[in-house]
């Protein structure tokens, strides 16, 4: 029975302090700006992903660093905002060094600093967000929407529902309804989605709901007359619990919803309670523990290091996403050191390269505790996106359980066309000429 | 004909709810003049307090709420005493302004104390179709929106007598007109303002519980005073009656612009569409359907 905010004051005090040693970051340390939301309309998310990730750090420091260089890090609180993002950007890029990469989790902020990045020198990652084009690294060579982009998500909804009818070729005639956070975001699978329905002949129904969603009574009366097979939850925030129980008022069944990984996470069900039960969605973690987790919890939060204040929390959807999107970072300026010089510093470009070339696959992923936890990774020049698949949860009431024991991909020939057309047109109209930087 | 009624009905109740954000609003402009910006905050803070009393301290939800109508009064007595105090006979906007400032301190202030995960709220209500209705008419009506509906009712009721048949609506009715004038006949503004600062709190509360309940208790809270506004300007800043009937237009309409007009313009419609309906009343009437008419002498 603490007070929150005795937890926040210490919270907070462990990051003055973090901010302090990372302000003092010495010259032998691998700096990483945190552009992190912990207050506002998304901070629960924003916490447990960048908790995450600094949980991530304090164990790979415990460890003695990557081969020696210990990571140093500073937060900027963005409330998810892109014109306080990109300030937090330009005010930590140059700091401590250099920043090594960046991170924004929010699509307005990627925009934002997208086309600074070639002339900092700073490669960003994307996991699960952004420009679904960026995939081509000769048009974005700073850019890595690594795992799987919005795109490869959308293919793998449809293959998810076309194994779930019983083959894709059962689709046809079948209703999709595409429920959609009424922005940028919730129309990026647009192309995907309306290519499926030309090739399988299902008919796609798209509902936009405006921000943020809070009341949902007109769409939700729509699609129980348009009586789907499928609804797809293309949603954010509050928006999703809110999908949730409006469904459950008009008596839609859960068990038909299939959310995407933003709408897949403990904060979208638990506010929705009973209503939850039988959701299913996409993600890119596989739910469940694992060794690195357990290692986490023994060498930082055994040592009061811990980022997140309540340790339930430890796991969890965001937490997880945070923990592998740390992992691929480290594992980046690895793989740089591999190249540049083990137990140096490297620079935005070296880590650039790193990522390009990383290759985390099965062995890779057993030695860093993690088996399983996200799918193998190989990236290149051509495919910064490095894997593509997914996998699909449900929420059984009080956690997510895997529902597919294999990654799901979709049509990657298809999607990989779509990346190849739209970033040619990027190219053009930035009149960037396409090709792969030298290591 | 079935579907338009249920959409109709969808509506108005959820037109119930945004008047009862929009009730916390008119109770403070009509006793103040003041256009309380904050009042999308106060919900958040209430309902976020309740729940965190709960899960934190292990307390029921009958103890948690009476504790969080406290800390609202408190609250309430907190602004009259540093925020408004002294900006008595300052001009609106500068009263308006504070509020802006109030409304950023609660926001931050609940998630420092409380933190900013998504947080459940259970109230004894069901949030599933009445059955009755269902098997009679084949529509699906909320049993938690004809609940709230209730509640509301009675809330309007209590704040209709509060204004009209006691000595303290006299007195809150007459602040609202005239500062100056209260006071040089002997009414306490400042115990005024905080008790109608108190009881907007409670609406405040009232409004977070329900909002709570329905969409889980996190920051989007503060969105739901959006909804109000374009009730305030249909209804009128300064009519309880008002919120409720511009409420309902606002919800019913809303609803049915968005499943009826909605798919011929790509939908998503009403987001805006409330403000689009509230301007054209502002037109036509601009102290709304039932505030006060302003006559000044020039």
């Amino acid at each position: 029975m603490k007070l929150k905010f005795v937890k926040a004051l210490a919270v907070s005090a462990v990051a003055a302090t973090t901010a302090l040693t990372g302000a003092l970051a010495t010259a032998q340390e691998q700096f990483i700006p945190i552009l992190s939301y912990r207050v506002g309309l998304y901070a629960a998310g924003g916490s447990g992903f960048f908790g995450g990730a600094i949980d991530y750090f304090n164990l790979v420091n415990a460890n003695g660093g990557i081969n020696g260089v210990k990571i140093s890090w500073e937060e900027c609180e963005t409330e998810y905002a892109a014109t306080r993002g990109v300030e937090c950007y330009e005010r930590l890029k140059k700091k401590n060094g250099g920043a090594t990469l960046v991170e924004p989790l929010g699509t307005g902020i990627a925009y934002g600093i997208l086309d600074r990045l070639p002339a900092d020198k700073i490669p960003m990652t994307t996991l699960g967000y952004g420009r679904s084009d960026a995939a081509n690294g000769q048009v974005f060579p700073y850019v890595f929407p690594l795992i799987t982009s919005y795109w490869n998500q959308a293919a793998g909804m449809i293959k998810y529902l076309g194994d779930k009818s019983g083959g894709m070729d059962k689709l046809k005639g079948k209703k999709i309804v595409h429920l959609y956070h009424d922005s940028a975001y919730g129309r990026e699978p647009f192309p995907v989605l309306e290519a499926y329905e030309k090739q399988l002949g299902f008919q796609l129904i798209k509902i936009p709901v405006p921000h943020p969603g809070t009341d949902q009574n007109a769409q939700w009366l729509q699609i129980r007359q348009a009586n789907p097979d499928h609804v797809i939850l293309w949603g954010w925030g509050v928006m999703n619990a809110v999908a949730l129980k409006t469904a459950a008022r008009v008596g839609f069944p859960r068990e038909k919803m299939l959310g995407v990984w933003w709408a897949g996470s403990e904060e979208d069900t638990i506010p929705a309670g009973d209503a939850a039960k039988g959701y299913t969605t996409m993600t890119f973690n596989t739910p469940g523990n694992y060794p690195v987790i357990d290692e986490i919890r023994k060498k930082v939060y055994g040592a009061n290091k811990g980022n997140l204040s309540d340790k339930d929390r430890i796991g969890s959807v965001y937490h997880m996403r945070g923990i592998t999107a740390a992992m691929l970072w480290v594992e980046g300026i690895r793989n740089a050191q591999n190249k540049y010089g083990k137990g140096k510093v490297m620079t935005g470009e070296q880590v650039r390269w790193g990522l390009e070339n990383l290759n985390v696959d099965e062995k890779r992923q057993r030695e860093l505790g993690a088996l399983n936890m996200f799918p193998t990774i190989k990236t290149s020049c051509q495919d910064h996106e490095g894997s593509g698949a997914v996998k699909v949860q449900v929420w059984d009431g009080k956690a997510w359980k895997a529902v597919t024991p294999n990654w799901v991909v979709g049509d990657r020939a298809m999607i990989q066309k779509m990346v190849a057309e739209s970033s040619a047109k990027y190219a053009a109209e930035k009149k960037i000429t396409p090709a792969c930087l030298p290591g | 004909m079935q579907f338009f009624f249920e959409v109709l009905i969808a509506g108005l109740l959820s037109g119930v709810m945004y008047a009862l954000v929009a009730l916390g609003f008119v109770l403070i402009f009509k006793a103040s003049g003041v256009f309380n910006f904050a009042q999308g905050a106060m919900v958040f803070f209430a309902a976020l307090t309740t729940v965190g009393l709960k899960e934190e301290f292990g307390l029921s939800l009958w103890v948690a709420i009476p504790i969080t109508m406290v800390v609202m009064v408190l609250l309430g007595i907190a602004t009259e005493r540093i925020v408004l105090r002294p900006l008595v006979n300052q001009h609106d906007i500068t009263l308006f302004m504070a509020t802006i400032g109030l409304t950023f301190f609660i926001e931050g202030f609940a998630q420092l104390v409380w933190g900013s995960t998504v947080r459940k709220l259970d109230l004894p209500i069901q949030d599933v179709p009445i059955e009755f209705v269902m098997e009679r008419t084949g529509m699906l009506i909320s049993q938690f929106d004809v609940i709230a509906a209730i509640i509301c009712a009675i809330l309007v009721a209590a704040l209709a007598i509060l204004f009209n048949k006691t000595k303290v609506g006299r007195a809150l009715r007459a602040v609202a007109d005239d500062h100056q004038a209260a006071l040089s006949v002997g009414i306490p503004l400042q115990h005024v303002w905080a008790i109608v600062w108190a009881v907007a709190g409670f609406v405040a509360l009232v409004a977070g519980l329900l909002w709570g309940a329905r969409n889980g208790v996190q920051f989007a809270l503060i969105f739901v005073a959006l909804k109000a506004l374009p009730v305030l300007i249909l209804g009128g800043f300064t009519s309880v009656p008002g919120a409720i009937v511009g409420g309902l237009i606002i919800g019913a309409s809303e609803k049915l612009a968005e499943v009826y007009i909605g798919p011929y313009v790509g939908g998503g419609i009403e987001g805006w569409f409330p403000y689009v309906l509230a301007l054209v009343f502002l037109l036509i009437r601009p102290e709304g359907l039932f505030g006060e008419k302003i006559i000044r002498r020039i």
